[in-house]
């Protein structure tokens, strides 16, 4: 008896995020004949894909123990002057394709430099993950606005806006990339060495640090791994909207970000958590939002009932522990 | 017979499937000093929560001055007047000694303003029943671990506790310390309060308890009055088996040994100075000295996690740089003295930490995958070899028994295979039985080659496992002992002072 019991209780903690996904699904389709149509779970996976993608990054850096709040404002500086760069090489009369090339290369560029710098400063500098990323989530948003006077750098590459809009065996190409880093960076959580030593940095730094792992080299990677997530949503969300709006593009990404891996089941406290949790999570976000505006509950109070997920599934994290 | 002011009446514990406690029935009158002695994972700890109310049983009755009651929490046991000291301080480091006697239950005056006076002044009351020359205002960070005890004492005093819980109260102290802590004991229970006194230590159980109560395996095997058993019969009873010499037969020195390892001039600045020693091949050097002598600063120092300035070889060739990579690199490792604080990660599983420091040698490719087979077959050896008491190596060190934990730490230490091993109090808190199995192994470490550094607080394993023996005071070497002159009074002058050696 007692046995099938723990047995229960283990999956329940484990696959909790899985469950609650199952229920948001049924209830929604319920409440809606149009919410399992095919077009509509796409649109919510593309939609999903690109704070997604920064999540998976941000699943890295929590696990490790640490923060970042700059993504959004990470993403907004990546993108311009990817869109810059390739603008540039346009009016040079260049072929399209080296201007896409040239984008995405700076853009990624970019975003793990952006991701260096937090990561330096956090590991050499010893200043909290916090108030580094709350400095450079400043820095790079003014940054951005500085460069485009606070409005819109529209691509003139016709190129990079078809990619941002094609879809590969109907599945747009944004959720392809999702998922190809999804796998990815599953393997490398759960599978390397890396990963092994990321849980073991988040656990306990001092164990670890006897145990002559490279404390710092493993903390800083976790955030050149979210810098590098940053600059591909930086180009995904440009190619969508064939513009960085300097003002606009980013906000409030930490917050999605850092909500995904949470309700997946990441420990905030850093030592444990998975890439498979962070996909559900952001999926359940998507799914709530679809769900909100398909009972037409106001635009301005999916905000609210965000927050209240968010915290919802820190409580039930405590509760297990 | 007076009624007990606890009796328990068969007392059982479930975790899942697993019963750690079997129908345990004691009682505890007032005023006397109950022994609490058994292997790691007896049950002792368990007993004790359920006791002061952190678990509840699965089954059983508990009873207080004979009416029977349940403690649903901490709070409901120390309102009994049931108070335990745990091994761990659970003190706020930042807050004042009076702060944290009244953590919890401060007192309020008018308007509901803490009256800070009242509290400081009850605790310095408190403090000086104890004979202890503590200043209430002082911060916790700034005291030592024996005053830090006495606060935890004062803590369980302050809510009228008629039974008191030490839990292991001596591994962090000295020989002077814990004479003043048995004064005190000795103290409480002429005031008539029962208290329950838990220790590996068992001349210390002889010392200072009334009766002794035995715990094998979950099961209360044995309770007498502690003139009637010897130390001999304490331990037997423990183990449910005799026990030979607990300490191994070590192999002589060969004077043509290669020196392994050799450390020159090695300083670090506000812990230790010109510390100089050379190891050969197959040798254990003691290092003993009092608390605070340096031993483990040094020890901290050859692994690279303190900074420090000297020259420190193995196999005569100098390490470069002082990072714990390069000395892991190096061949050199460490068992530290703090299991759960820099030792294990108690959240992995047994494979994940046997395997923490060697993974570089079970990942493969450019991504570095670990070889998970490789890495449970190497688990898997250590656990046969040290005999390691785990469903799987897949299970988890929190569900481990202390003794289990330090072996697994163990693993740890020698799963990259060094050629220098440093253990630090490697038999702190671990029973008479993983005592024997663990000065064992590391005999047999030493009859490999290995060159091991013992560092230790406890003489009677120094002087049984060295043959050698360099002694610290005051962060300085005050010399080193040999053969027939390494016994406990020679260590004892050179430790603190009374001679100086060569």
């Amino acid at each position: 008896m007692a046995n099938s019991r723990t047995r229960n209780k283990f999956s329940a903690e484990r696959y909790g995020s899985l469950i609650a996904l199952g229920i948001l699904v049924l209830v929604s389709a319920v409440l809606s004949p149009h919410f399992l149509q095919p077009q509509n779970i796409l649109n919510i996976l593309r939609q999903i894909s690109y704070t997604g993608i920064i999540a998976l990054g941000m699943t890295f850096v929590i696990i490790a123990g640490g923060i970042d709040l700059s993504v959004g404002s990470l993403a907004a500086f990546a993108g311009a002057i990817g869109v810059l760069t390739m603008n540039a090489l346009g009016a040079a009369g260049k072929p399209e394709w080296v201007g896409v090339l040239a984008a995405v290369l700076v853009a990624l560029a970019a975003g793990s430099l952006g991701g260096v710098l937090n990561g330096l400063m956090v590991t050499k500098g010893r200043i909290a993950p916090f108030i580094v990323t709350l400095g450079t989530m400043a820095i790079f948003r003014s940054l951005s606005l500085y460069l485009g006077d606070a409005g819109e750098f529209t691509s003139t590459n016709t190129l990079y806006s078809q990619i941002g809009s094609a879809s590969i065996a109907f599945v747009p190409v944004p959720v392809w990339i999702m998922a190809a880093f999804a796998a990815f960076f599953s393997l490398l959580l759960g599978r390397t060495r890396y990963g092994r030593y990321v849980r073991a940095v988040g656990s306990n730094q001092r164990v670890a640090l006897y145990s002559a792992i490279n404390v710092d080299k493993v903390r800083l990677l976790t955030y050149v791994v979210i810098g590098l997530t940053v600059g591909v949503t930086a180009v995904l969300i440009s190619m969508r909207f064939n513009a960085v709006g300097t003002s606009t593009l980013g906000v409030n990404y930490e917050l999605d970000a850092i909500a995904a891996v949470i309700i997946g089941g990441t420990a905030m406290a850093g030592g444990s958590g998975t890439i498979w949790g962070t996909v559900v999570g952001a999926i359940i976000l998507g799914v709530i939002n679809n769900m909100l505006n398909m009972v037409g509950v106001s635009p301005y109070l999916q905000g609210t009932v965000k927050g209240l997920v968010i915290i919802g599934a820190v409580l039930i994290q405590r509760r297990k522990a | 017979m007076p009624e007990a002011v606890v009796r328990t009446e068969k007392i059982r514990k479930d975790f899942s499937a697993v019963t750690v406690l079997k129908d345990i029935s004691i009682e505890l009158q007032a005023g006397e000093t109950l022994g609490l002695i058994g292997e790691n994972g007896a049950g002792k700890s368990t007993l004790m929560k359920i006791l002061s109310g952190i678990y509840q049983p699965t089954a059983g009755a508990l009873f207080i001055d004979g009416k029977s009651t349940s403690f649903r929490n901490p709070s409901d046991a120390k309102a009994a007047g049931v108070s335990i000291v745990p091994q761990e301080f659970n003190l706020c480091p930042d807050l004042s000694v009076s702060e944290n006697v009244y953590l919890g239950d401060e007192i309020k005056g008018p308007g509901g303003l803490l009256d800070r006076a009242a509290m400081r002044d009850r605790t310095r009351e408190l403090l000086s029943e104890l004979s202890a020359a503590i200043d209430p205002d002082a911060r916790i960070v700034e005291l030592s671990a024996a005053q830090k005890q006495l606060v935890e004492i004062c803590k369980a005093l302050v809510h009228e506790a008629r039974v008191l819980i030490l839990d292991e109260p001596t591994t962090v102290l000295t020989k002077i310390e814990i004479d003043s802590l048995f004064r005190v004991m000795r103290d409480l229970r002429s005031r008539g309060i029962a208290l329950v006194y838990i220790s590996h230590k068992l001349w210390e159980i002889a010392e200072i308890c009334d009766r002794v109560a035995v715990l094998r395996d979950g099961e209360l095997v044995h309770v007498a009055p502690v003139a009637t058993l010897s130390l001999e019969e304490m331990a037997r009873r423990m183990v449910g088996r005799e026990l030979s010499d607990v300490f191994p037969k070590l192999a002589e020195p060969s004077a043509e040994a290669p020196v392994l390892f050799e450390v020159e001039g090695l300083s670090s600045p506000n812990a230790f100075e010109n510390i100089s020693f050379s190891i050969r091949a197959g040798e254990i050097l003691g290092l003993a000295g009092l608390m605070g002598a340096g031993r483990t600063e040094v020890a901290e120092a050859v692994m690279g996690v303190r900074r420090a300035t000297g020259r420190i070889a193995v196999a005569g060739k100098e390490l470069r740089s002082h990072r714990p990579m390069d000395a892991v690199a190096a061949g050199i490792g460490y068992l530290s003295e703090d299991r759960q604080g820099s030792g294990v990660m108690v959240p992995f599983t047994i494979a994940e930490n046997a395997t923490l420091v060697s993974l570089p040698r079970y990942s493969r490719g450019l991504l570095g995958i670990v070889d998970r087979k490789g890495e449970a077959a190497s688990a898997e050896r250590w656990k046969g070899l040290f005999s390691i008491k785990a469903t799987s190596t897949d299970q988890c060190l929190e569900e481990l028994s202390g003794g289990n934990q330090q072996k697994v730490s163990l693993a740890k230490s020698l799963d990259p295979e060094p050629k220098v091993l440093i253990v630090d109090e490697p038999t702190r808190g671990v029973d008479v039985g993983a005592k024997r199995d663990i000065y064992r192994l590391i005999a047999d470490l030493a009859a490999k080659g290995i060159a091991i550094i013992f560092i230790s607080s406890e003489l009677e394993e120094v002087i049984g496992m060295c043959r050698r023996v360099l002694v610290m005071r005051e962060g300085r070497a005050a010399g080193f002992l040999e053969g027939a002159a390494v016994n406990e009074e020679e260590i004892m002058y050179l430790a603190t002072g009374i001679r100086e050696g060569v």
